[in-house]
């Protein structure tokens, strides 16, 4: 299939996204990696200074630092459970035949159309505002003191939030596996004497291990740098308790005006997602190769 | 045990009704085969036999008992799938235990039926690997030792070599033969193969449409069609069916002699024709030719004949042989 020729021609065709792709990644990493090792306060930016590890240092010592990360885990963790297991059931649910179906399709996966920081605002003042959100309402109707989310459970309403715009997606993606079992295979279990249950278990969890593999994969890309739903939510507060490494580099470089700082903190956030990407790719990366 | 009835039995998809009305008894041990074209609806028969479709109307009793609307595991029958449906991410070993794990039996004895499964299947030194890992051939073999473990009343085929070479289709047919004679169990198998049918069948149940056209022995079906269906669906190369002024002679609106009732001759017969296409497979000799104020023919002689394109080549019919139908297509008792 690949002749020489073509192959020729495609290196070539590909050459110029190559090249743009590699700038794209090479000048930014480049300019953090050499503001990391840089005195450069915005708030004195004439004393630009030579500063060694010190950056490092100071990001690394700072309280917030293993929280930030205890956080970020928490929050990719938290968001995995929650789509992976919904987004199964939603999606076993939307495969049987029901009325309206394509309808109910687009109604489950529009979350995913509206914007992070929108969707965190909606949640922020209409579902889980202790005076006047949905929640608020329920606890009232049943006589409860309504919970004030934010206050209370600040990394837990982020996880909720964030798990609601990404359930779409990987409802989607399960959704799609689901379709791609084999009939006659369902129905050899069936005559094999398999009630539900034990499909489920036997049939459709391994068949669906890859899809779900391909979920957790880039999911956990996105979900490391979740930052627009901290922002207008809590903020990183109360204290940092819902702080995660991404919202501490903004906190470190754009409220300490600290641009050296910021920089480090962001090349140890390179380094600590590779160091991810590689344990996932090993984990669960060999489920893509059967 | 295995005797399957069906009484009246209907199916409709929608406003197609695929099967209008059927009824049919199996006995138990028998080997049954249902024939037909491509859509008559064999598929779907079988599928309501195993409770994987539900019935529109009418009932099926498995040894006496009435299973209409029984679960398909309820049944006491196995499937073999034309696609095999293997569980591609469990070894040989583990998909042949999968119906004897779902019937909570004893691991011990599991192992012991698996052994004895792939012993009989030829199938012990790949127990360990994945269905992905198998020929055709052995998928095949474990989709049958996955219908053998399980004792069941009757086995379902549908279409089980048809993703397999000549060579290899050949061998299977002998060894699911073999197994039906060891086992003695009812099995029901679906094809539109001829020589599946005719080789392995006990009974074969010709379909159209829906509807059975005629049920009976292979040689039954060869030796006395009931009408121009029948006669022109059993039988390799078909039957050459003739109206017109011959039919005529003989009190028949139709009348029918297969290729291998009619004598070649290069010099002199009944009828004079012009070879169109000789195929020579060397046991068989197969001649399609142009017969005056006939039209199309096709003729077999046995060994070689050499006759190529263009040749004149005489046929003469035995005509103790001959079939002949009247205007409904039905055939004319002699
Ligand atoms: N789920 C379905 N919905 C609607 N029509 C169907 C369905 N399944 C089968 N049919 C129709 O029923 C008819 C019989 O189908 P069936 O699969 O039983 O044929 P078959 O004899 O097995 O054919 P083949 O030899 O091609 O396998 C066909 O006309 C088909 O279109
Ligand atoms: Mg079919």
């Amino acid at each position: 299939m690949a002749t020489q020729n073509t192959r020729t021609l495609a290196r070539l065709m590909m050459a110029p996204s190559v090249v743009v792709l590699l700038i794209w990644m090479a000048v930014p990493l480049a300019m953090t990696l050499y503001y990391s090792f840089q005195n450069y306060n915005l708030l004195t930016p004439q004393n630009v200074s030579f500063a060694g590890f010190f950056n490092y240092q100071y990001f690394y010592t700072d309280p917030a630092f293993f929280q930030s990360i205890w956080n970020t885990l928490l929050l990719v963790l938290g968001v995995l459970a929650i789509t992976v297991i919904g987004g199964t059931a939603i999606a076993l649910l939307i495969d049987q035949p029901i009325f309206g179906q394509g309808i109910v399709r687009i109604l489950v996966i529009s979350p995913f159309f509206v914007m992070p920081p929108v969707a965190a605002l909606i949640w922020k003042n209409m579902i889980m505002h202790p005076g006047y959100g949905v929640f608020a309402d329920i606890a009232k109707f049943f006589g409860v003191q309504p919970i004030d989310w934010f206050a209370q459970y600040p990394l837990f309403s982020v996880i909720i939030i964030v798990a609601w715009q990404w359930l779409p997606f990987a409802t989607l993606i399960l959704l799609t596996a689901l379709q791609s079992l084999d009939s006659e295979q369902r129905e050899a279990a069936e005559m094999d004497g398999a009630n539900f249950f034990n499909r489920f278990i036997y049939l459709t969890i391994p068949h669906l291990s890859r899809a779900v593999t391909v979920v957790i994969l880039i999911q956990t890309i996105f979900l490391l740098g979740i930052y627009a739903e901290i922002l207008v939510t809590t903020n990183g507060g109360p204290g940092y308790a819902s702080t995660n490494l991404t919202f501490l580099i903004y906190r470190t470089a754009r409220l300490g005006y600290d641009v050296g700082g910021g920089a480090a903190g962001g090349i140890i956030a390179v380094v600590l997602a590779n160091i991810v990407a590689i344990f996932l790719m090993r984990a669960v990366g060999k489920n893509l190769d059967k | 045990m295995g005797s399957i009835t069906l009484k009246n039995v209907q199916k409709h998809f929608g406003e197609a009704k695929v099967i209008p009305s059927v009824d049919l008894e199996i006995k138990d041990g028998e080997f049954v085969v249902f024939v037909g074209p491509s859509g008559s609806g064999k598929s779907t028969l079988l599928r309501l036999i195993a409770g994987l479709e539900d019935l529109t109307g009418g009932t099926i009793t498995i040894d006496g008992k009435d299973v209409t609307d029984a679960a398909p595991a309820a049944r006491g029958l196995a499937m073999v799938f034309q696609s095999y449906a293997l569980y591609p991410h469990m070894t040989v070993r583990k998909n042949i235990a999968f119906p004897l794990k779902m019937a909570k039996m004893e691991q011990a004895a599991i192992d012991k039926k698996v052994e004895a499964a792939a012993n009989v299947l030829n199938l012990t030194d790949y127990l360990e690997r994945r269905p992905s890992q198998l020929s055709g051939g052995q998928r095949q073999r474990v989709a049958i030792g996955r219908a053998i473990v399980r004792e069941p009343s009757a086995f379902l085929f549908d279409e089980p070599l048809s993703n397999l070479d000549a060579a290899l289709r050949g061998t299977m047919r002998l060894e699911i033969s073999d197994l039906h004679n060891q086992l003695k169990t009812t099995m029901i198998y679906v094809t539109h193969d001829q020589i599946e049918a005719m080789t392995m069948a006990d009974k074969i149940v010709v379909l159209n449409r829906g509807n059975i056209e005629q049920v009976g022995s292979p040689m039954e079906l060869y030796l006395t069609p009931r009408n121009l269906f029948v006669a022109g669906f059993i039988g390799s190369p078909r039957m050459n069916l003739l109206t017109g002024d011959y039919a005529k002679a003989k009190g028949a609106t139709t009348a029918g002699i297969r290729p291998e009732h009619l004598t070649l001759s290069k010099e002199s017969g009944t009828w004079k024709g012009r070879v169109t296409v000789a195929e020579h497979l060397g046991a068989d000799t197969f001649l399609h030719l142009d017969v005056e104020g006939i039209g199309q023919m096709t003729a077999r002689a046995s060994g070689e004949f050499g006759a190529h394109h263009g040749d004149t080549v005489y046929l003469t019919p035995d005509e103790t042989r001959l079939h002949r139908f009247d205007d409904k297509g039905l055939a004319i008792k002699a």
